[in-house]
Order: C-alpha cells, then structure tokens, then sequence
C-alpha cells in the first residue's frame, strides 16, 4: 500500500527539518558562508560606492546561489553516504513525493538563508532591503533555482567528483532565475515604476513553474537504481 | 553484430562496419548543397544597400541556429526514446545531437559577432537573445562534461537523457525571447522587427531565394549528415571497448 503523496511529502519534510535541527549542519554552514560572501563583496566592491549600489542586486543572488549550491551538496552526500536515500526510494512512496519532500526542505534551507542575509545587507550595503516586493522576488527566485538544483543533485552524487560536477550542471541551468531574480531586484532597489520590474517577476514565475513540472517528471528516471 | 563480430580476428572486427551506401549519397549531396549554398550567398544574392557585404552573413548565422535546433531536438527525441525503451542506439543520438548542436550553436555565436562588429560596434552585448544563447551553449558544454564524469555506463545513459531534455528550455527560450522582452535589439526577421532593433533589413525576394535552401541545408542536411556519422564513431567506440574486454578476458 502506497502512503498518500502528501502525508509522504510532510514526512520527509519533517524528517529533513528534525535532522537539521539537531545535527545544525547545513543552514549555519550555508548562513555562515553568505555572511562571508556579502562581507568579500563588500571589500571588493569598496572603493566605488556607486558601483556597489548597483551591483547589490547582483550580490544578493549570486550568494544565495552559491549558499544553495553548498547544501545541496552537503546534503545530498549526507544522504548518500548514510544510505538514507536508499531507505527512501525502499519505501512504498511515490518518486514525485520523494522529489517534493527534498525540494522543500531544500527550498526552506535556502529561504532561511535568505530571509538572514537581506536585514544584514540592509546594514552593509546601506540599502533597504526589507521590502515586501523584495521579499517576494526572494520567495519565488529561491524556489524556482531549488527546483533544478535537487534535481541535479540526486543526479552529480551519482557522479566522480561529485561537489564540483554540480555548479557545473547547475549554474547554467539556473541562469534564467538569475537573470529574471536579478532583473526585478534592481528595478525594485532602484524605485522604478511597476510595469518596469513587474514583468520579470512574472518570468520568473513562469520559468520556475515549467522548471518544476519537468523536474517531477524526470526523477523517477534520476533515482532509478 | 555482436555475436557476429567474435568469431572474426580481432583486427577485422573494427573494418565491419563499412559507410552505409545512403550515407555516403547524404554526405556528398549535403556537401553539393553546402557549396550551392555558399554560392548563392556569397555571389548570388545583391549585396545590401546599407550594411554591404556584411549582411551575407546572416545566410549562415540564423540557418545555424536552425542546425543547432534540429540537433538539439534529436538530443530531447533520443533521450526521450531511451528513457522509454532503454535501446543504447537512442542515447548514441542524443549524444551526437548534443555535439553537432554545440558546434553550430557557436558557429552561430560567432557569425553574429562578427556581423555585429560594424554594425552595432560591438562584438559583442548583453542583448537578451545574446543572453541566452550563450546560456544555451554553455548548458550544452556542461552536458559533455557531467557525461564525462559518470563512469557507469547505463547510469550515464539515464542521467544524461535525464539532463538533455532539461537543456532544451534554453533552446526554447532562445528562439522566443524576442518575441517575450521588448528591449532587444536583435532584428526579427520573420514578422515586424522590435522598434529598437539595430541592423534590420527586408527579406526582399533576393535574400529569400538564398535563405530558403540554406535554412533548408542546415535545418535537414547538414545535422542528419554530420550526426550519422558521430553515432557511427560512437558505435566504433563501443566496439573498440568491447574488443578491449574480450583482449583482456583472454589474458
């Protein structure tokens, strides 16, 4: 007997949540790291104010992509190397529940994240990041490039040289959320009218919705064996 | 072939597989069509009225991009079919799709540099459509090298499959972009061009004439050609690997 998708999907969510709260390995290794991120940026960028202004956005995404890259890695090998994906492909669950399940908890690593580094951007960069349309642009960015990166994820463990075969497959794949996240970020920042950023939200959207069904679709063939 | 190729000496079985007459017909017609086609663009067509010789250019930039489609679509067929059946030959096609994709989609890249050189003073620009193609390009170089790293065959069949119908949205999106985001200034040249486009010209009946059995070449010809021949490497590879086993196993 098969469990149900969502009472599945709500497991192996609260699973990843449990192990995280106790084992604390991933969202302060991923906090830790963008903290780091922004403060480089800001050293690189220092001697120009009015070039960091205008690459904040930019530093906003390429961190939080890079902080998603680090755990997807590290918790995929923690799932590999333990076995517990094995279990979990063993159980009688659909493959899409086991996708989903990952996905969000993922996706909720990484909003965390997220939701940490813009207040502290608001005090390095001395921008307001704190905005609701901001924080929705980091809502659906987030989890638009969370969808692709647990894919390729399941898929690079299975590989040689596991941590550096996923920014490759993944960076270009989430390119487009780049783009579109990034796109919006400025012309929000920058207090630019409605009709100007609105449309790369949608994109973004978009893209994120079409990036999720193939993503439910291709799993199954992911975690085969 | 299999059981055939080991009661053969070793050296023979490499010489089994001669060039399928077809092919050979395919790859001189498709050579012909690429000397013609070059003809009618280089010599035959007028020379444009503003940008001069440069515009022949496009007779091979936007019919690359068309290649790399059609290449890049075999990839997303093959690894449909592969995932479906779980026949080897599907995947030898999507890998050959994924090559001679790449090498037309930077043919294409190039092309367009160097026409946009003189005619918006750049080699290059971060227009949308620019964007993603060097997105796109950059997906497919990816694919070969996460190819690369799988060892396990079967495994590397699957994921890959798995990974070259995903790219396919960066051809998608190439293709649609400018239809999607205004402020491109790529011309359009099927349809009325953005009002910012830089370097449109007409498709007057002299630029359709030698565009047509260009496109044609480079949409049908010239990736079914060059991909037979990769999936025929590919199947020598296999029997190079086979041999190997079968040597060793003797030892």
């Amino acid at each position: 007997m098969k469990t149900s998708f969502r009472t599945s999907v709500f497991a192996i969510i609260a699973k990843d949540l449990r192990a995280e709260m106790r084992a604390r390995e991933l969202v302060s290794v991923m906090a830790l790291f963008a903290f780091l991120s922004i403060l480089v940026f800001s050293f690189a960028l220092e001697l120009d104010r009015v070039a960091r202004e205008a690459a904040v956005s930019g530093v906003l995404w390429v961190t939080l992509i890079f902080a998603s890259l680090l755990g997807l890695n590290r918790s995929m090998a923690l799932e590999h190397d333990q076995g517990t994906l094995d279990a979990l492909l063993l159980a009688p669950v659909s493959r899409s529940a086991v996708f989903a399940g990952k996905l969000v908890g993922n996706y909720l690593f990484t909003l965390m994240v997220g939701l940490v580094i813009l207040p502290l951007m608001t005090v390095i960069y001395n921008k307001n990041m704190l905005d609701a349309r901001l924080i929705l642009t980091a809502v659906i960015g987030i989890f638009g490039f969370s969808t692709i990166g647990t894919l390729l994820a399941a898929m690079t463990v299975q590989t040689r040289a596991r941590e550096a075969m996923l920014p490759i497959a993944m960076l270009p794949l989430a390119l487009p959320f780049l783009l579109t996240a990034v796109r919006a970020t400025t012309g929000i920042l920058s207090a630019a009218p409605q009709r100007d950023w609105l449309v790369w939200l949608q994109l973004l959207g978009g893209i994120s919705v079409v990036y999720l069904v193939l993503c439910l679709f291709l799993y199954d063939f992911v975690v085969e064996d | 072939m299999v059981t055939k190729a080991k009661s053969l000496p070793i050296e023979s079985q490499i010489e089994t597989m001669p060039m399928p007459r077809r092919l050979r017909i395919l790859t001189t017609v498709t050579a012909l069509g690429f000397a013609a086609t070059l003809f009618l663009g280089l010599f035959a067509a007028g020379t444009d009225i503003q940008q001069g010789a440069v515009q022949r250019i496009f007779y091979v930039h936007m019919p690359s991009f068309f290649g790399a489609f059609t290449a890049f679509g075999a990839t997303v067929v093959g690894g449909i079919l592969y995932l479906w059946r779980r026949d080897d030959q599907w995947d030898r096609i999507a890998v050959a799709g994924v090559e001679v994709g790449l090498a037309f989609a930077i043919i294409n890249l190039a092309t367009g540099a160097i026409w946009a050189r003189p005619i918006w003073n750049t080699w290059w620009t971060w227009d949308p459509r620019l964007t993603s193609a060097a997105v796109m390009v950059l997906i497919y170089a990816a694919y070969l090298m996460l190819r690369a790293g799988i060892e396990d065959p079967s495994r590397k069949r699957r994921l890959m499959s798995v990974y070259g119908i995903f790219a396919f949205v960066s051809v998608l999106t190439t293709l649609f972009i400018i239809r999607v985001v205004p402020e491109t200034i790529h011309p359009v040249i099927v349809g009325a061009s953005p009002q910012n486009a830089q370097g449109s010209f007409e498709a007057t009946s002299g630029v359709v004439m030698a565009l047509i059995p260009s496109l044609i070449l480079w949409l049908i010809f010239m990736p079914m050609t060059l991909m037979w021949h990769r999936c025929r490497l590919e199947n020598r590879m296999e029997a190079v690997n086979r041999l190997k086993v079968q040597v060793l196993g003797e030892r």
